[in-house]
């Protein structure tokens, strides 16, 4: 592997109830992110390259952990999405080259699908900042239902020279859905959107 | 339906210079508006909120024409955008969704049309939460070197009976943007992705 990863975390969250109401079945999101050395840290560097190598890498491992976390065969996922953090040192293009050029294809790739673009957010910051994930539904943005986020933290990243990467994987949608839109059962799976 | 029962606003201005790199003549801006409203359905589950986004409607278009202004006034002059909620504890994820449409078509219409789907996070939480806002290009999602997002929040907001509701804009690209991928010259400008 390229990345120098000095952690990986798996976060499972579980909804059962919301207001007193049960959801049945549960709502399940799942987000791993890692924790790698940033190549590039205290200096500004031209080709970005290596990241997005890395980027690769993680898209892979991280979407394989996020779906192990859920428990399910990967082709049920249902929404999905992505961040990273960069440490102090480091730039906010250093997190848009993991995230943009290659990350997304193993993603697809071990889902089996994924016509929708891979919602995004970023940002630079010190140790324990909350990332939150944007989340949409994989084959067809406009799935009201599935549009969402996921906060993760990790106390001690990410470090000054450091990057916090995360993917973030569902079985589901929000968890008491009354919204109006575009549901699941209307995707047609071709565009991307709808 | 409830009134839209507003307690505070804020607008926030970045203008971004550079990131460790080149210095822009032009810096990059992004602005958020956001405002902190009464949630009607706080402290039980209600069934039917969905009108509650009519109500929604013109206020999400008065917090968008604000942000314009603060941005200079000019609608011409916005590339990217994004929105989100932040729901307090005694509200609903779902609560935080009813601002899809409102918000979303609000800056879609002033913008003169913006054809990409508004990305969007949202959370509970609780006051002093901070919130990270996904941000894309408005005419076409896959824009690369418009990825970006800015983190938003209110040391006293949302108290537990209310919404923290919030749009974003930005004037360009990321002020560093070097990662490749779909150039805004290269926008069709059809089908809202490319």
């Amino acid at each position: 592997m390229k990345a120098k990863i000095r952690k990986v975390a798996v976060f499972l969250e579980e909804t059962l109830s919301e207001m007193g109401r049960t959801v049945d079945p549960p709502t399940r999101r799942a987000a791993a992110a890692a924790v790698i050395e940033n190549p590039y840290a205290g200096r500004y560097v031209e080709d970005l390259s290596e990241l997005m190598d890395i980027g690769e890498e993680l898209g892979e491992l991280l979407t394989q952990k996020a779906v192990a976390a859920l428990g399910i065969t990967a082709n049920t996922a249902e929404s999905y999405g992505k961040a990273a953090a960069v440490g102090e040192n480091g730039e906010l293009e250093h997190a848009a080259a993991i995230l943009h050029p290659k990350l997304g294809t193993p993603v697809r790739r071990v889902l089996g699908k994924g016509a929708a673009l891979i919602p995004s957010s970023k940002k630079r910051g010190a140790c324990g900042l909350s990332l939150d994930i944007p989340l949409g539904h994989k084959d067809a943005a406009f799935v009201r239902s599935h549009f969402d986020g996921m906060e993760v933290r990790i106390n001690d990243a990410p470090r000054a020279n450091e990057i916090l990467v995360a993917i973030a994987v569902t079985d589901s949608g929000r968890p008491l859905p009354r919204v109006g839109g575009l549901t699941k059962s209307q995707i047609k799976g071709e565009d991307g959107l709808r | 339906m409830p009134e839209v029962r507003v307690r505070k606003k804020l607008i926030l201005l970045e203008d971004i210079f550079h990131e460790g790199g080149p210095v822009s003549a032009v810096p990059q801006r992004r602005g958020a508006a956001l405002a902190v409203i009464h949630n009607p359905f706080a402290g039980a589950y209600v069934e039917n909120i969905a009108e509650f986004m009519e109500d929604l409607k013109p206020f999400g278009l008065s917090m968008a024409q604000s942000l314009v202004a603060a941005l200079g006034g000019d609608p011409r002059v916005v590339e990217g955008y994004g929105k989100g909620a932040i729901v307090g504890t005694a509200g609903e994820l779902e609560h935080g969704a009813l601002w899809h449409v409102p918000g979303g078509y609000a800056m879609r219409d002033l913008l003169g049309g913006a054809k990409a789907i508004v990305p969007s996070t949202k959370k509970v939480g609780a006051p002093g939460t901070r919130l990270d806002i996904p941000i894309t290009h408005v005419n076409a999602s896959y824009v690369r070197s418009h990825f970006d997002a800015m983190e938003v929040g209110i040391n006293d907001a949302p108290g537990a009976d209310e919404i923290l509701l919030a749009l974003v804009m930005t004037t360009g690209p990321r002020i560093h943007a070097r990662v490749g991928g779909l150039k805004a010259s290269e926008i069709k400008g059809e089908d809202g992705l490319r």
